[in-house]
């Protein structure tokens, strides 16, 4: 009951919602996904109340459905996001986002002389490490060095 | 079982597993006691430094010579179409469609790993910028295993610049596999990064960190000394106070154990004083003849002519 009521506050017919975002990582979430860009209606909320967290932000974006490798890059700063697939204003996909256990085309690599920096045309590759704490590094499958998560530039 | 490096380029020394490792160190033995063996046969190795090397160019072009193989290749890349403009990926494509086998050194980090996936034949990464030195890493370890007999349970004592030096992250991420006690001599700005030091912790091992190198010497087997590289300093009075922390003079060694040996990779600046060079347990200029024999076997075992 409570999820419909969450809903109604601007429910939309057809698209998605992403949900549980971090409260601070809303706007980079709507940068990663070129969000600002698109012409399809987009609302967005922050610091909303959240049980689970406290406090969260959501996107809803209408007319629009995400490919895995955007739900990749939202999973890198919102790994607690999930992904609701909206269609006449029923939920019909609803997924928590997951870091993979491969990074590839997405980030940039932080080091300046790396070949992905240094050639045009080399697409990044990383490996996820994941630390006890929780924190992400991406392993640079070319120049070997770890991006750490405040480092992280999206392609 | 019979281990086989046919195809298998060589860009990071945890490409090959211990076994691999020291079955290159087998066929190098024997490189040494027959350096001319001419299996190349008349075979075209790309010889390809996208920046200047000594020690590395020469051994692999003798190296090459020794197996009866014929160099293409460059030593700068004055001259060349890279310095019009053509990419990597181009570049290798071609010469991969000329040669049996790339070897490559280019200061472009990364670029080894790259170049392997670009070619259609096998890449050797002769040093990629501040990345990775395999080769260097495999001649390393022969000289461990030449001078100690073996590689299981040494005590190796690494000098000077752990930070920044590439011979050394290899070096370690090597011994590892083989129950190494380590013991780390630096300056607090070029200690050892957490992410080798992680290496040694992932498999339990033993080390120990130093500020003055004589404490160190005594319980050593290998003395692997490097120099602070000016180059990696943005700051020439940090390099300043650095550059002469660690001078291994001939009296700091009477008190070493008999089968102690003293490694640099070269070049030395002032790190190892002349003094050192006509004690026994001096071995740095054997150590730069034997990349001669770790890249014979390389080559041989890669284009599996071993």
């Amino acid at each position: 009951m409570e999820k419909r009521k969450e809903l109604t506050v601007s429910a939309i017919e057809n698209g998605t919602v992403i949900d549980h975002i971090p409260a601070d990582k809303v706007f980079q979430v709507v940068k990663i996904l070129g969000l600002e860009k698109v012409s399809n209606p987009v609302y967005f909320g922050t610091n909303v109340e959240s049980k689970k967290y406290g406090t969260k932000g959501f996107i809803k974006v209408s007319n629009k459905y995400f490919e895995l490798e955007d739900v990749n890059k939202i999973a890198l700063v919102a790994p607690t996001a999930s992904i609701i697939e909206i269609k006449d204003f029923e939920v019909i996909k609803k997924q928590t986002v997951s870091i993979p256990e491969r990074i590839e085309h997405i980030v940039k690599c932080f080091n300046p002389n790396c070949v992905t920096n240094k050639e045009h045309d080399v697409p990044t590759k990383f490996t996820v490490i994941k630390d006890a704490q929780g924190n992400i590094k991406l392993h640079c499958h070319y120049c070997e060095k770890n991006t750490t998560q405040d480092k992280l530039e999206f392609i | 079982m019979s281990i086989s490096l046919k195809n298998r380029s060589l860009i990071s020394i945890s490409d090959y597993t211990p076994e691999e490792i020291c079955h290159v160190l087998d066929i190098a033995e024997d490189f040494e006691k027959n350096p001319h063996q001419n299996l190349l046969n008349g075979r075209i190795i790309a010889s390809l430094f996208f920046e200047p090397s000594t020690r590395t160019r020469l051994s692999f072009e003798t190296a090459i010579q020794l197996l009866g193989g014929n160099v293409i290749g460059f030593s700068s890349t004055a001259g060349t179409s890279i310095q019009k403009g053509e990419s990597l990926a181009d570049t290798i494509t071609m010469v991969a469609s000329y040669a049996d086998l790339i070897v490559m050194r280019n200061p472009i980090e990364g670029s080894a790993r790259f170049a392997s996936e670009v070619s259609k034949v096998p890449v050797i990464n002769a040093g990629d910028g501040a990345n990775q030195h395999p080769t260097q890493c495999m001649l390393d370890l022969y000289s461990i295993r030449k001078t100690q007999g073996t590689l299981e349970n040494l005590e190796i004592t690494l000098v000077g610049d752990l930070k920044y030096g590439r011979t050394v992250h290899s070096l370690v991420e090597a011994m590892c596999n083989f129950n190494a006690k380590f013991n780390l001599v630096s300056p607090v700005e070029l200690k050892l990064p957490s992410v080798v030091k992680q290496h040694i912790k992932d498999r339990n091992l033993e080390y120990h960190q130093y500020t003055e190198l004589e404490d160190a010497i005594p319980h050593s087997d290998i003395i692997y000394m490097t120099r602070i590289q000016r180059e990696r300093f943005p700051d020439p009075e940090e390099y300043e106070k650095v550059k002469n922390s660690y001078v291994l003079r001939n009296a700091m060694l009477e008190n070493s154990k008999p089968n102690c040996r003293v490694l640099h990779p070269l070049p030395r600046v002032n790190e190892i004083h002349v003094d050192v060079d006509a004690n026994p347990k001096a071995y740095y200029f054997q150590q730069a003849q034997n990349g001669v024999y770790a890249r014979q076997a390389l080559i041989a075992s890669i284009l599996g002519l071993k």
